[in-house]
């Protein structure tokens, strides 16, 4: 495209002037509607499979129908207490693991030793599927949501634990000793220079800590019992076979977590500004 | 480092030695980098290190700049320790040097601002710098979107910044294009002019250390030794008519001579 332009303006300046500013358009045009087309396929494919039977009824709902319960129980307003009900046991879990795991692992990142002799255990309980301890959880915090958040927050801690250690760990040591060569205390070093050093990876961190925690939330919405929540409002449609409600759960529960990315990656640009660059 | 003043054997430089290195000793490994090495660096002048790859030009300098430390002997500024002595450092790669989450203004004033400087003190100091290096761009942008060139004046200028007694520049153009080059050793021409800063410059590229020196240390290979120091006193500012003048021509070939038989030995 770009190269027929440029051999078009050297034949003909003056309509290459006209052609390359409608090419524009349409590629500014194209721009915008590009990300859309995605969407409005699957669309149209849910909705031919639906009204074409190509699955059966019992298992896919029509989009139109599915559209239309997710409108209903927005308006009436109880999809948005359960969404809220999760938003809130997310967030709530994120901040937990965020007061505890950037101190942590700013701290664990500025020793090696420190890091070394705990290295082991942090790699173990990544490696351990958190969902193995749900009973364990339950067993110390009850049947409330105080199981589900810890559990949530303890996920998303080791998380972020690993990820600022990491991050204080490979801050640029030329700027380090760029600061020590000014006379900086060691106190400055690290609150001056390593800490900015690793706030890229720290939000990094963050961004895997809130996917974590709201994957977890909803399982144990699901199974450790609970009167709201997306999970809950998931499993419950399963159960009374409510295909269009449990199809409009699932797309809100994307939303959610499609929105917490989409706001910690905007924070992430607008704070650590100099990431990548 | 404190050994000197303990040895009853410390032997001062002539007049107008700044810096002096005595009977130190590095190894990186089993085989001495340094040994028994010893150096007078002068005051008020520009002195460029040069020598074979891996005889450690750039670790003697980053050993007197506190960068590295030696396993024994003394270097002493006037007699004084590192710590007692205030000094700039300009790295060679300013993208891992500067910090990106500072404005290039604000870069500047770090070191004062370390030194508790007032923020009174730091505006007006920088405000200084920028006017004797008469800088023609924003500097309340942040590093990353400043050119190499502009970079690299920003991590000269931070350095300069705490009027250090010493400046110290590690191969400070050879992460930059010719024509960078050529404007920044014109900033450091009227920099040495006009304040007479003790400087010691790690080179690689011989003609740019004669051209911006006022001696040439030439270095032995390993276990590295002074081969010899070559005065260079063309008047400055220097241009790039000094570059054909004989006795810049001459001073290089035999810097060259040396060096080449350092070599070969």
């Amino acid at each position: 495209m770009k190269t027929d332009d440029t051999l078009l303006g050297d034949a003909k300046p003056n309509g290459a002037v006209k052609m390359s500013q409608f090419a524009r358009l349409t590629d500014r045009f194209r721009e915008i509607t590009q990300p859309f087309i995605g969407p409005i396929v699957l669309f149209a494919i849910w909705w031919m499979a639906a009204s074409g039977n190509w699955v059966s009824g019992n298992l896919l709902p029509s989009p139109i129908s599915t559209f239309g319960s997710l409108w209903q129980s927005l308006v009436s307003g109880d999809m948005l207490t359960d969404a809220y009900a999760t938003l809130k046991l997310t967030i709530s879990a994120v901040a937990i693991a965020g007061l505890l795991g950037v101190p942590m692992g700013i701290i664990l990142g500025s020793s090696k030793k420190l890091y070394q002799s705990v290295e082991f255990v942090i790699d173990f309980f990544r490696s351990t599927p958190v969902t193995a301890m749900f009973p364990l959880f339950l067993l110390i915090f009850g049947i409330d949501d105080s199981a589900k958040i810890s559990v949530a927050a303890f996920a998303a801690w080791l998380v972020l634990l690993f990820n600022v250690a990491y991050g204080v760990m490979n801050a640029q040591e030329t700027r380090v000793l760029a600061a020590k060569v000014m006379g900086a205390s060691r106190w400055r070093i690290f609150k001056d220079i390593m800490f900015y050093d690793s706030l890229p990876q720290t939000f990094i961190g963050i961004r895997m800590a809130v996917s974590m925690g709201l994957v977890v939330i909803i399982v144990a919405e699901m199974f450790i019992g609970s009167i709201h929540g997306m999970g809950h409002r998931i499993i419950d449609a399963q159960q009374v076979y409510d295909l269009e409600d449990m199809y409009a759960s699932i797309l809100v529960t994307g939303i959610i977590g499609y929105g917490l990315n989409l706001l910690f990656l905007g924070l992430e640009r607008w704070l650590v500004h100099w990431s990548g660059r | 480092m404190t050994t000197s003043k303990t040895s009853n054997r410390f032997v001062p430089g002539p007049p107008g030695t700044h810096i002096t290195i005595r009977n130190l000793y590095k190894s990186f490994g089993t085989a001495p980098l340094y040994e028994d090495f010893n150096l007078n660096i002068p005051r008020q002048k520009v002195t460029c290190i040069f020598g074979p790859n891996g005889c450690g030009k750039s670790t003697i300098m980053n050993m007197i700049a506190g960068l590295i430390t030696v396993d024994s002997g003394s270097i002493l500024f006037d007699g004084k320790s590192l710590k007692d002595t205030r000094i700039g450092y300009v790295f060679q790669n300013y993208r891992e040097a500067l910090f990106p989450w500072l404005k290039a203004i604000d870069n500047i004033k770090y070191p004062l601002k370390i030194n508790g400087r007032s923020n009174e003190e730091c505006d007006k100091r920088a405000e200084e710098l920028i006017k004797a290096f008469d800088l023609q761009f924003d500097l309340n942008r942040y590093p990353y979107e400043l050119s190499g060139g502009q970079q690299q004046l920003v991590s000269i200028l931070r350095a300069l910044a705490p009027e250090p007694e010493v400046l110290f520049l590690d191969e400070p153009f050879s992460a930059l294009d010719y024509e960078m080059t050529l404007m920044i050793r014109e900033k450091l021409q009227e920099l040495f002019r006009a304040t007479k800063l003790t400087t010691v410059i790690v080179s690689h590229d011989l003609e740019e250390a004669v051209f911006l020196a006022d001696e040439v240390l030439l270095l032995t290979k390993r276990s590295t030794k002074v081969a010899a120091t070559i005065a260079f006193d063309a008047s400055r500012p220097r241009n790039f008519k000094t570059l054909s003048s004989p006795e810049f021509i001459d001073t290089k070939s035999r810097c060259l001579e040396i060096f080449l038989q350092e070599v070969r030995r």
